[in-house]
């Protein structure tokens, strides 16, 4: 067996020369991912939003459940929607198991309630601030929602970035939903767990190095947008 | 009977209340915060509210502007209840301007578009507004990097824009130096000289004598004395009062009888 530097430097010699299956594999795990982010932020934005500005029967029932639904076993939730994607169940007519449709629908459920839950937060802190100055003003509910979605933006970017996290590094869902399809549903955390298994190092390596540095510079991105915005008080 | 100061006319019984106030109160944990009130704000003049720290000022003025419903009694804006019409005649100034992560001409463009004011007219106000305000060269830097003088002015002239009747100021120069204080006050009475009327907090004598034509001297959630504010304050009539115009350090809690 190599040594773990040989397997380090064959790794990137794959990132390196822009291997075709490792180039594959990444771009369907941020298609899939960033589909499946924007489509959290854009239910669980406002979903939050509204939770953290008004108060409303049930209020804290939905705030307990959105919290819980934050830490969603993601085998679970692969289990779940492999059950109504399948030929059997009601879904199953719209044949997307096994596609990327199926692993952004699993993603989508496992992001969206972080989304909500952590913008709630932000939202509702934010709204103490403001709530009065806006009750002065007369806003109504569409117009504070926007205002507090859009003053809060920078804090939200984190959100997104928590939910982006929680997609990227999952692997249970769409391995249930996706079937790790070799050029159909193969994205770096099935591949990882895949090749390892198979002995093929260099390419489960160079698939957590592309891993840590999209979480990298994913990160140090939103941050500097971040830092930017504070620096100019707009945060 | 409560032991109150019967109310002169000017505060009980103008000719046409802009604001009225029958027997109001709010209650919290048990506690009587504001205690049978009835008031009335006649327009075109600015009424200070006064007394220490947890008499009720900043709570009435809630109360008054309809932030904060009443646990009884209620209040009466040109003889209805306070609904959104009303409310849309009526502006508030908080102690802490409250400021939207935006630039300054963000914030009055904000204000201005939920009082339903577009196009021309709204770009026509803001100038006004920044203008007013002398935070022209100002107009795109973010609203919370200004100075807390700047900040108050900013958060007047957005009050103003909105072309109050009646316009709520909670201690506006509480944190200010002299010359903001001063800005902010010219601010006040432009409004006023323009047909504004005024309920302002203060805790500033000076400023209550620059100001106002009609002081409410609160005392416990009570009103301990009210009236013509020069009036009072030559002849005050109760004891919180006179305590407090002769300097006594007392506290709201301090059991001072107010007949």
């Amino acid at each position: 067996m190599d040594s773990f530097a040989g397997i380090l430097g064959q790794a990137f010699g794959l990132i390196l020369t822009l291997d075709p299956d490792l180039m594959e594999i990444i771009g369907l795990s941020l298609r899939v991912t960033l589909s499946a982010v924007a489509i959290a932020c854009v239910i669980g934005l406002p979903l939050g939003a509204v939770v953290g500005t008004f108060r409303f029967p049930g209020r804290t029932v939905v705030t307990v459940l959105l919290n819980a639904l934050m830490g969603l076993p993601p085998v679970v939730v692969g289990l779940i929607v492999y059950l109504m994607l399948s030929a059997s169940g009601p879904l199953g007519v719209l044949g997307l198991l096994y596609t990327p449709t199926a692993m952004i629908i699993a993603q989508t459920i496992l992001v969206t309630p972080i989304v909500a839950a952590l913008t709630r937060q932000v939202i509702e802190d934010l709204h103490v601030e403001y709530a009065e100055q806006f009750d002065s003003l007369d806003v109504g509910p569409v117009a504070r929602v926007g205002a507090l979605l859009m003053d809060a933006r920078y804090s939200l970017l984190t959100v997104a970035l928590a939910g982006f996290g929680r997609a990227v590094a999952e692997v249970g869902a769409v391995l249930i939903v996706g079937g790790n399809i070799n050029h159909v549903t193969r994205v770096m955390t099935t591949s990882i767990a895949l090749e390892t298994s198979r002995g093929n190092l260099q390419l489960a390596l160079a698939l957590g190095v592309v891993l840590l540095i999209l979480a990298l510079v994913v990160n140090a991105g939103v941050m500097a947008v971040r830092a930017t915005a504070v620096r100019a008080a707009y945060a | 009977m409560r032991d109150m100061m019967a109310l002169p006319e000017t505060l009980t019984k103008p000719a046409a209340p802009l604001l009225r106030t029958d027997a109001l109160g709010f209650t919290a944990a048990g506690r009587a915060l504001i205690d049978g009130i009835d008031l009335c704000i006649a327009p075109g003049r600015t009424t200070v509210i006064m007394g220490a720290n947890g008499a009720g000022k900043s709570l009435l003025l809630r109360l008054l502007h309809g932030l904060i419903p009443p646990s009884q009694g209620r209040v009466l804006w040109q003889g209805r209840p306070l609904d959104r019409k009303a409310r849309a005649a009526q502006a508030m100034v908080f102690q802490r301007p409250v400021l939207l992560r935006r630039s300054v001409l963000a914030n009055l463009r904000f204000a201005l578009s939920v009082r339903g004011v577009r196009g021309a007219q709204r770009t026509v106000r803001e100038a006004e507004a920044l203008a007013r305000a002398n935070l022209t060269e100002l107009a795109h830097a973010p609203a919370r990097v200004l100075s807390g003088g700047e900040q108050q002015r900013l958060a007047v002239a957005r009050a103003l824009a909105c072309t109050p009747d009646l316009l709520f100021l909670d201690e506006p120069t509480a944190s200010l130096d002299p010359a903001s204080t001063n800005a902010i006050e010219t601010l006040i009475r432009e409004a006023r000289a323009s047909g504004v009327t005024v309920v302002l907090v203060t805790h500033d004598l000076g400023q209550a004598r620059r100001l106002g034509d009609d002081l409410v001297f609160l005392h416990a959630g009570r009103v301990a004395e009210a009236g013509p504010l020069a009036d009072a304050l030559a002849a005050p009539r109760t004891a919180p009062l006179r305590a407090r115009l002769g300097g006594h350090l007392y506290l709201d809690t301090d059991h001072i009888p107010i007949a």
